[in-house]
């Protein structure tokens, strides 16, 4: 899913959402919440948790600079190499080029939003490189030719029939709608690939300054097979994924596996620290790490949107989003959807691609509530929608004249009593072609926004008559 | 405590026996009777009730739309009329006084006067049930409603205000209500303001969950503690043909006086 020239157009974009996804999210979100709250409600401290969480994450994004170089180190002394890409091309030729100097022709990839974020699949694939996605939601809706459609479940808007049906028609086979005949068949089929591959790819959960290390957890073990069965690995991973040290790698890891899927600790958790010592060892020869800007530095300098680069994927932000449940991923027209999607989405494309995002929100607060390392999803929402609707100093205003001209001409009406008391008696006045008992069902634009989903009650401010009456009885009395 | 026995000392009375109405622009165009209701409640609770009537809207529409210089402009306005009071600042509906008690600062920069007035002003704000509870002390008004009723949680008192006890509480001592849980009861009912009209439709495919589940609920009514809430759920009902009702906690305190 490559952000092409053209605005999200959010609106449009959930027109389109089949009823039967919205049923699919639904049931997966309602599970994860479900399981996450047992495992979070076992833990005592889980709000010290959440801010020690807070508090590593928001010290590693203060000192970035200092980490990232120690981390250059650790890695170079491990016998790694250590790319920086300030975009996304730049990410995308640096991956090509270390597949050339080995004459990749074929790539297995672990799960990696860093990845999807570069569009590096099609890249490789165009420039005559096979790259196959491993992780079994990826390996779906690559052969679906989809993105993902949720941070840590990518088919999560798939059922067992949409992928059975999609197997039987790209595999060649007759595939049954059973989970795990399902899981089976992709297993048999990427066995192959893990051991015909000429280089590994993968994202970062975690990096890790104090010794250089990758930290990537996993449920399914393929990111264990792509790391250490090919020659080269080649992780990828955004600027904001550092550490500090292992101490605060164990708050985050508890925090992670809890909010993401509601496990204690995922099934594996890998620690990568450069490539193979000797050839007795296992893992690959060569071992590459790409740190990805991406419009990552640009977010750092406004100390609030600072923030949004705390994020650790776990995914809790779009399970317990209420719109999110209602339209699903696709909806949000990039790799990252949800909350958090509406938060890295203006940041990193830019607001003149995704300005319609900050408002994808009913700004109900759930996400803030949730968010692991507590995020202040809703405040970053705001301050993202000032800047689309008036600029700052990152980004010009995108708002229509339209809309610039409404809000000069309400707030001259509401910092105005009189004309705020002559609008609702006139309002009263007007409704009256369109009123049917006390409710104005159908309305001109731009009211229709509202009359086309609901009635509108009717204008009714009678309030000031029967206060002014009601103190006088009072006096009276 | 019941209305009875709840007006001696045992709050401050400087504080609690005056307070000013903060109608909010909703209420004012689409629920007067909740607001008249308001009025002869707390003065049934020797409350002295005053209404500034230079108040207008407290610029949420502008605040949640992004243009804060016209947000800022009209919360200058109401701090300018509410800063002249004194006394509480009550209002019947959460998201309001969210905005106001949390982001009216905000918009004035730290160490500013402006800014200090604003703290000042706005820590004098409470949302109705918040002020019958936590200040009055007040969790009986004798009301009674014979009916099966069900309770939305709207998002900014929850969240922003963290009253989530205060609304449940009145309404168990309603003579004759029976409150049955709603399942997704903190599940935003698809307002969100700006939000309903930018994406009509997923506000709507929110309101139309939101009253599935009042419907199973078992209850006549829903009740809620804020007019947005309130013209959203009670519209999607008249357009659902539903004989549910959508009222605000105030309508159903003041049944049978």
């Amino acid at each position: 899913m490559n952000p092409s020239s053209a605005p999200i157009d959010f609106r449009t974009n959930t027109q389109r959402v089949p009823r039967q996804i919205v049923t699919s999210v639904r049931k997966a979100t309602t599970r994860f919440l479900g399981t996450r709250a047992g495992v979070v409600g076992q833990v005592e401290n889980w709000e010290e948790l959440r801010e020690a969480g807070h508090n590593i994450r928001l010290h590693a994004i203060n000192h970035l600079d200092h980490y990232l170089e120690q981390m250059e180190r650790r890695v170079t002394e491990a016998g790694g190499h250590v790319h920086w890409a300030s975009t996304a091309a730049e990410a995308r030729e640096i991956v090509l080029s270390i597949a050339r100097q080995h004459q990749a022709k074929s790539v297995v990839k672990a799960k990696s939003m860093a990845t999807e974020e570069i569009g590096l699949n099609h890249f490789l694939e165009a420039a005559g490189i096979r790259a196959l996605e491993t992780d079994l939601g990826e390996y779906i809706v690559q052969m679906a030719g989809t993105g993902p459609s949720h941070i840590i479940v990518p088919a999560v808007h798939l059922t067992k029939e949409d992928i059975a049906d999609l197997f039987s028609e790209k595999l060649h086979m007759d595939a049954p709608a059973d989970p795990i005949r399902l899981a089976e068949i992709a297993r048999q089929k990427l066995r192959q690939e893990f051991i015909a591959a000429d280089m590994g790819i993968s994202g970062a959960n975690f990096l890790v300054a104090e010794t250089g290390t990758v930290v990537m957890v996993t449920n399914e073990g393929n990111g264990r097979m792509c790391t250490t069965l090919p020659r080269v690995h080649v992780a990828v991973a955004g600027i904001d994924k550092i550490v500090p040290d292992w101490e605060s790698l164990t708050v985050l890891l508890k925090l992670l596996a809890r909010s993401a899927t509601g496990q204690k600790i995922t099934t594996y958790t890998s620690f990568i620290t450069g490539p193979r010592r000797s050839a007795a060892e296992h893992g690959p020869q060569e071992f590459h790490l790409v740190l990805l800007d991406n419009g990552r530095s640009p977010a750092l300098r406004d100390p609030l949107t600072r923030e949004t680069l705390l994020c650790i994927r776990c995914g809790a932000c779009l399970n317990v989003c209420p719109v999110y449940n209602h339209v699903g991923g696709h909806a949000y027209g990039w790799v990252y959807s949800g909350p958090i999607g509406s938060l890295l989405s203006p940041q990193l494309l830019g607001t003149k691609l995704a300005g319609d995002l900050p408002f994808a929100s009913s700004l109900c607060g759930a996400c803030g509530d949730i968010c692991p390392v507590k995020l202040p999803i809703p405040q970053i929402l705001l301050h993202l929608r000032r800047r689309v609707s008036e600029g700052d100093e990152i980004e010009p205003a995108r708002s229509s004249r339209f809309a610039r001209w409404g809000a000069r001409v309400g707030a001259g009406v509401l910092t105005r009593p009189w004309l705020y008391r002559l609008t609702g008696s006139v309002l009263k006045l007007v409704q009256v072609p369109f009123r049917h008992d006390g409710w104005l069902a159908a309305l001109p634009p731009p009211l229709n926004r509202w009359t086309m989903s609901r009635p509108l009650p009717a204008f009714n401010a009678r309030f000031r008559g029967w206060w002014s009456q009601h103190q006088s009885t009072v006096k009276r009395s | 405590m019941t209305l009875a026995n709840s007006k001696p000392q045992e709050f401050d009375r400087n504080m609690a026996a005056k307070v000013q109405l903060f109608i909010t622009c909703l209420a004012e165009q689409f629920f007067p009777g909740v607001l008249e209701r308001m009025v002869e409640l707390l003065e049934r609770l020797d409350v002295q009730v005053e209404f500034p009537e230079e108040q207008t809207c407290c610029g949420q529409p502008f605040f949640n739309s992004g243009f804060q210089s016209e947000a800022r402009q009209v919360a200058r306005k109401w701090l300018d009329i509410f800063a002249r009071t004194e006394g509480f600042i009550v209002s019947p509906s959460g998201s309001c006084v969210d905005l106001v008690r949390h982001h009216y600062p905000e918009l004035f920069p730290a160490g500013t006067p402006e800014h200090a007035r604003a703290l000042e002003v706005t820590s004098r704000v409470r949302e109705f049930s918040e002020f019958l509870v936590k200040e009055l002390h007040v969790t009986d008004l004798e009301a009674r409603f014979p009916h099966k009723v069900t309770y939305h949680a709207s998002c900014h008192l929850l969240r922003g205000l963290g009253v989530s006890e205060e609304p449940k509480t009145l309404l168990k001592n309603v003579r004759g209500l029976e409150l049955v849980p709603l399942e997704g009861e903190q599940t935003c009912c698809g307002f969100g303001g700006v939000f309903s009209v930018i994406y009509p439709e997923v506000s709507r495919s929110m309101m139309e969950d939101k009253i599935r589940a009042i419907e199973a609920s078992g209850a006549e009514a829903v009740v809620a503690c804020d007019a947005g809430c309130l013209m959203n759920i009670a519209g999607g009902m008249r357009k659902a043909g539903s004989r549910l009702k959508a009222l605000h906690l105030i309508e159903v305190l003041t049944a049978g006086q």
